[in-house]
């Protein structure tokens, strides 16, 4: 999923001083999943933002609504009805939320509440950690389901550099070496051997080759 | 124009190579290239000259290669891939050859998360075994990365560093293999402080046979001061430096422990000399390269050879 954190209050709040009503628009899909942007991170956002704004004497209206996904315009729609009554949008969308809700309505301004962070999965309770780049030509087969690419701090395809130490990166004491990972799962299940062979360099063209990436499925366009 | 690198010449011809290292200014002074070389000509086959080491700007390297070269140097161009992309590091590639270089070292680099730049985007476009690889191609095939033709192929001695000290320790042969594989005529290594483990990764490399294939030069530095040894081992990436080394300038004055430290490089020099299959030795004198003629006269090994 993709994984965003709140921004810090007196950002968004500054953001928002010149409207005087704001809709908190929230996002039931990935950002509720990382508790940064669903129904309930949106409904205590726009709390604060109204006690704020009362307390400093600028009354404002601000309310909240969530739609199941912003970056699909089937849902984004769904605000037809409603969106003009504000003067801004504060999405706690993803980048590609926000994105998605100012190209449907090209006339309100769109704020973003979150900082977008990264393709990671839910490690556990409140931890969720990067593994996936969106390389556009997924190698998870041959380095035993670990990315080099996301996980290694230089990225690199032939692994470990020489700051692997007892299993931990120089980069961060907190991070585990992905090419230790590599070679420790390898080793598991015999295939080590495959480490031997030289990995040519990435062919990047998939990731940032032409300018924003698209896919278009004749099959799935009706 | 000198078309042989003096590194490769000596290593050839078998006998025990010397290179040292020269830091860069962090600013535009060539004087302080310059007398840098003044120290060390004479005393060191090639210098190498590090490529905004620690992640930290610093005078380019192959700009601190030209400046040796012109005081009668034998440069080592360090290139790391942290900062350039193919296209770049190839185009440079080019351009040393063009200028009269003809050694280059492929490295990773420090993590930009280390220097003085650290909201800098980390370019690792290639890592450092396709750059060898790379850089190779470009030599003996003439040809860039993708397969173009070019009008003139660099003349380059190809260098490639490991780190025996590194984990996992097994494995660390296997990747000095694949560099060699790649192409890497001669290997340096991280400063060696723990000989025993050293040693032992040279059973590994000799086994696989790879001193047949490469030349290996030891990598050492002396220690200033048993402050500079403490903060190597715990701050510094990769470094492996026990505790006997730490006890042995903690009983020495103050004033005494850079004596203390050119003599522990003397010995591990000395040490690296018996060594089957270590073809020379890489002096890194971090900021006291007035140490690197000294520990070369002590450790034997002058006069250079200045003979083609």
């Amino acid at each position: 999923m993709i994984t965003a954190e709140q921004k810090p209050v007196d950002e968004i709040r500054k953001m928002i001083a010149p409207y005087k009503s704001i809709l908190v628009l929230g996002c039931g899909s990935c950002v509720a999943e990382c508790a940064a942007g669903g129904e309930k991170e949106t409904g205590a956002l726009a709390s604060a933002l109204r006690m704020g704004a009362k307390m400093e004497g600028k009354p404002a209206l601000i309310q909240e609504k969530t739609l199941d996904r912003q970056c699909v315009r089937d849902f984004v729609i769904q605000l037809d009805e409603i969106i003009h009554q504000y003067e801004a949008v504060l999405s706690l969308g993803c980048g590609a939320g926000v994105q998605a809700v100012a190209d449907a309505f090209p006339d309100i301004p769109l704020l973003p509440a979150l900082n977008t962070e990264f393709l990671g999965e839910t490690k556990d309770q409140g931890y969720w950690l990067e593994n996936c780049l969106g390389c556009g030509d997924c190698m998870l087969h041959i380095f035993g389901g670990i990315c080099p690419l996301a996980r290694c701090s230089k990225q690199l395809l032939n692994g470990p550099c020489g700051g692997s130490r007892e299993g931990v990166c120089e980069v961060n004491a907190d991070v585990p070496c992905a090419w230790q990972l590599i070679i420790d799962r390898l080793s598991a299940t015999d295939a080590l051997g495959r480490l031997e062979e030289i990995y040519p360099p990435k062919d990047w063209s998939r990731k940032q080759g032409r300018g924003p990436r698209r896919i278009i499925r004749e099959d799935q366009q009706g | 124009m000198k078309e042989t690198s003096q590194l490769k010449r000596i290593l050839e011809k078998g006998e025990f190579a010397v290179t040292a290292e020269c830091g860069p200014p962090k600013g535009s002074d060539p004087d302080a290239v310059i007398r840098k070389a003044a120290l060390l000509k004479g005393k060191v086959d090639a210098v190498n000259v590090t490529d905004n080491q620690t992640a930290i700007v610093r005078l380019s390297s192959l700009a601190g290669c030209i400046l040796l070269k012109n005081e009668g140097l034998d440069p080592v161009l360090q290139m790391v891939v942290r900062d350039r992309n193919r296209i770049a590091l190839q185009s440079d590639v080019l351009g040393a050859s063009a200028l009269g270089i003809r050694n280059v070292l492929c490295l990773s680099g420090d993590h930009h998360s280390f220097g003085n730049q650290p909201q800098a985007a980390g370019v690792f476009d290639l890592d450092s075994i396709q750059f060898i690889q790379v850089v190779k191609t470009m030599r003996d095939k003439g040809m860039i990365l993708g397969g173009e033709p070019l009008s003139k192929a660099p003349n380059l001695f190809i260098g490639a560093v490991e780190n025996p000290f590194a984990d996992p320790f097994p494995f660390r042969v296997v990747r000095l293999s694949k560099k060699v594989a790649a192409g890497a005529d001669f290997i340096q290594t991280q400063c060696i402080f723990n000989l025993d483990r050293f040693e032992k990764w040279m059973t590994l490399v000799r086994e696989k046979g790879l001193t047949e294939k490469t030349f290996i030069l030891g990598g050492v530095t002396p220690l200033k001061s048993v402050g500079m040894a403490r903060y190597m081992k715990t701050r510094v990436a990769g470094m492996d430096i026990p505790d006997e080394i730490i006890k042995r300038l903690e009983r020495i004055p103050k004033d005494q422990q850079r004596g203390e430290g050119i003599r522990i490089c003397v010995e591990t020099i000395l040490r690296l000399k018996e060594i089957q299959g270590v073809s020379g030795v890489h002096i890194m004198a971090i900021e006291w390269e007035e140490a690197v003629g000294e520990i070369v006269e002590r450790a034997g090994l002058l006069p250079r050879s200045t003979a083609n």
